[in-house]
C-alpha cells in the first residue's frame, strides 16, 4: 500500500515531517488533584492524578520516597469496532508499566516520603500514538497537581514507511506493520527516558527516525510549557492578593 | 475555560465574564511582573549575591530551575516557587479542619488533604471533663465517645514527629468536633493564613472556619465554652452534666437547627463554592459580601449556583479590586 503519495503527502494529507494538531486542557476532573485531556489529532486521552496521599496498602509503603502507581485503560468506545475487552489484558498492563516508569523517573519522589501518587489514564479515542498521548497527558496532570518534577516528560512517535521517515503515525500507518519508534524525552535535560520499537530498522535509518521523534517531542514540550504557564498565570491573577 | 465549571453561559454572559476576567488580569499585571513559571523553567537569579534555593526549585547545570508550576518569590537570598494548585503543606500553628478516618490505639487519624494522614493523639487534646491528668485505659476505650469515624474535627498543627508523621493538637474549647453544618473542600491556595480563622457571623448565627488546608466549615453557631474564667469545680460539674447522658437529653434538645439558620448555612456555603470555582481568594469579607449580594438580588439559594450569579460575582470582584487599588 502507498502511504506516501508521489506528491509527498500522507494518507491524512500531512507531510512526512508534520505532526497532527495538538490540543490540551487542564483541570477536567474536578475531584482529582490534577487532571488533563490531551489530543493529538483524533487520539484523545484523559489523565487524572490523585495524591500525594496516604499509602493504601501499607506493605507497599517506602520510607524515603513516594510510591507511584499507574493505571492505563482503553474505553470500549475508543476504537472503530466496539469490543468488550477484559479489564487487565497484557497490552494495558504493559503500557501501565511503561507510563509508570517514565513518570517515576521525573517525579522527585524523595520529597514526598511515605505517600503514594496515583495516575489514571484512559484512552477516549484511539487513532495511533496512544502511548505518547498518555504520557503527555500524565505530565500535564502531574504538573497540574503541583507535584515536583525534575522536568516535563514529553513523548512522540515516528515510523518508517515507503522508505520515508514519518512523524506521529496515525492508526492506519501504525497498523501497516512497519517500525514504530516511541520516544520519551526530558526536554530541558535533553535526555531520553523512553525508547520503544517493535520492528527491525537499519542503524542509520533508525537514527534519523529517532531524531525525528525527538523533534516531535520538543514541539510537544513547547506546547505543554506554554499551556502550563498560561494556566499558572490565570490562577495567580484570579486569586489576587 | 474554568476548572470544574460547567456553565451554560449565553453570549452576553460569556462576554461579561471575559471582560471581568480581563479587568482582573490587567489589575494584577500592574502589581505582579511576570513571575509565573512552569515546570523546568529557568529562574533568573543574580549569582553574585549568592542564592538559597527554597521549595519548588532545584539546581541543574548551574542554573536554578523550577520543579513545580507557580510563582517565584524572593526573600533576600532565598528563592522559592510558591505552587498554586497543590496539596496542603502544613505549618506549625495552622488551624485546620479534618475528617476522622480511623480510630487507632491512643490516636485518631485524620484526612486533611496532606500527603499523609494526620495524627491526633488522645494525650494532645483536652478531655471533655477538662481536667489535666494522665490518660487511662478507660479513656482509651471511650475514645469513640469523643470522635467517631467520619466526624469532622477542627484542630491545630502541632508539628512533625521524628518519624515524619504530622501531629495535631486540640487543647482548647474552640477546637473539637464540628456538627450541624457543611464541610466544603477547596484548593488550599485560596485560603490565606491570617490571625483569625474562626469567624462568628453574628447576623446569620453561623460559625465559619476557614481551615488552612482548604477545608471550610460552615455550621450553626455554638457558644464557645471559655473555661479559662470558670472555676474548675464549677466547670467540671457543668461538663459532667453535659456529658453525663452522653447522647442524652441535652443533645436532643440542641439537635434542632432552625430553618432560617439552615438557609443561611447553605447560602454561605454556596458563596464559598462560587468563589472557589472562579478561583478567587476566599476570605470572610468577600464571603459576607457575596452573601449580601445574593440576598440583595433576591436570589434563591439554588440560584446562586446558576450561570448569571457567577458572572455577577466576577464583575463584583473586579469592581472590588479596582477600588482597593485606587485607594492605595
Amino acid at each position: 500500500m502507498e502511504y506516501v503519495n508521489p506528491e509527498g503527502l500522507r494518507l491524512d494529507g500531512r507531510r512526512p515531517l508534520e505532526m497532527r494538531q495538538l490540543r490540551a486542557e487542564i483541570g477536567v476532573v474536578s475531584r482529582a488533584d490534577g487532571s488533563a485531556v490531551f489530543e493529538m489529532g483524533n487520539t484523545k486521552v484523559i489523565a487524572a492524578v490523585y495524591g500525594p496521599r496516604e499509602v493504601q496498602n501499607k506493605s507497599q509503603q517506602i520510607n524515603d520516597q513516594a510510591v507511584v502507581r499507574c493505571e492505563y485503560s482503553m474505553a470500549n468506545f475508543s476504537t472503530g469496532d466496539r469490543m468488550r475487552k477484559p479489564k487487565h489484558d497484557r497490552r494495558s498492563t504493559e503500557i501501565s508499566l511503561v507510563i509508570r516508569q517514565t513518570m517515576e523517573a521525573c517525579i522527585l519522589t524523595h520529597l514526598m516520603p511515605r505517600s503514594q501518587i496515583d495516575i489514571f489514564v484512559q484512552v477516549l479515542q484511539a487513532d495511533g500514538g496512544t502511548r505518547s498521548a498518555c504520557i503527555n497527558a500524565a505530565t500535564l496532570a502531574l504538573a497540574d497537581a503541583g507535584i515536583p518534577m525534575r522536568d516535563l516528560v514529553t513523548s512522540c512517535a515516528a515510523g518508517y514507511l515507503n522508505s520515508t521517515p514519518l512523524l506521529d503515525l496515525n492508526y492506519v500507518e501504525d497498523s501497516a506493520g512497519g517500525p514504530d519508534v516511541t520516544v520519551g524525552i526530558l526536554p530541558k535535560l535533553d535526555k531520553v527516558t523512553l525508547l520503544q520499537m517493535d520492528a527491525k530498522l537499519p542503524m542509520d535509518t533508525f537514527e534519523t527516525v529517532m531524531q525525528l521523534a525527538i523533534e516531535g517531542c520538543k514541539a510537544v514540550a513547547n506546547y505543554i510549557r506554554e499551556l502550563l504557564l498560561e494556566n499558572t498565570k490565570q490562577l495567580e491573577f484570579r486569586r489576587g492578593v | 475555560m474554568i476548572r470544574g465549571l460547567q456553565l451554560s453561559l449565553n453570549k452576553t454572559q460569556k462576554l461579561r465574564l471575559e471582560s471581568a476576567l480581563e479587568q482582573l488580569e490587567s489589575l494584577s499585571s500592574k502589581t505582579n511582573t511576570n513571575a509565573s513559571v512552569a515546570v523546568a523553567d529557568t529562574i533568573p537569579v543574580n549569582y553574585e549575591d549568592g542564592v538559597l534555593k527554597g521549595h519548588g526549585t532545584s539546581e541543574m547545570e548551574g542554573q536554578v530551575v523550577a520543579t513545580v508550576c507557580g510563582v517565584v518569590e524572593r526573600v533576600n537570598k532565598l528563592v522559592y516557587v510558591r505552587a498554586l494548585r497543590a496539596r496542603y503543606k502544613p505549618e506549625v500553628g495552622d488551624i485546620i479542619v479534618g475528617r476522622v478516618i480511623e480510630v487507632a490505639p491512643k490516636r485518631w487519624r485524620l484526612e486533611i488533604n496532606f500527603s499523609q494522614d494526620a495524627v491526633l493523639m488522645l494525650s494532645s487534646m483536652n478531655l471533655p471533663d477538662g481536667i489535666q491528668r494522665r490518660r487511662t485505659a478507660t479513656d482509651e476505650l471511650n475514645m469513640r465517645t469523643i470522635f467517631e469515624e467520619n466526624d469532622v474535627v477542627c484542630a491545630e498543627v502541632r508539628g512533625f514527629q521524628h518519624d515524619g508523621s504530622l501531629h495535631l493538637q486540640a487543647r482548647s474549647q474552640k477546637y473539637g468536633k464540628l456538627d450541624r453544618g457543611q464541610l466544603l473542600r477547596i484548593s488550599p491556595y485560596l485560603v490565606k493564613r491570617r490571625k483569625q480563622h474562626f469567624h462568628h457571623l453574628d447576623q446569620y448565627g453561623v460559625d465559619l472556619i476557614l481551615g488552612c488546608n482548604g477545608f471550610i466549615w460552615v455550621g450553626e453557631h455554638v457558644e464557645a465554652k471559655d473555661d479559662m474564667v470558670v472555676d474548675q469545680t464549677n466547670k467540671s460539674e457543668q461538663q459532667n452534666a453535659n456529658s453525663g447522658g452522653s447522647v442524652g437529653s441535652d443533645d436532643q434538645e440542641q439537635s434542632h437547627t432552625s430553618l432560617e439558620i439552615r438557609q443561611n448555612i447553605c447560602r454561605i456555603a454556596n458563596a464559598v463554592r462560587v468563589l472557589s470555582a472562579l478561583g478567587f481568594m476566599v476570605t470572610v469579607e468577600v464571603i459576607t459580601e457575596i452573601v449580601d449580594l445574593s440576598s440583595s438580588l433576591n436570589l434563591d439559594i439554588h440560584e446562586m449556583l446558576g450561570a448569571e450569579f457567577y458572572v455577577v460575582v466576577a464583575e463584583r470582584e473586579a469592581e472590588r479590586r479596582r477600588s482597593s487599588t485606587k485607594k492605595r
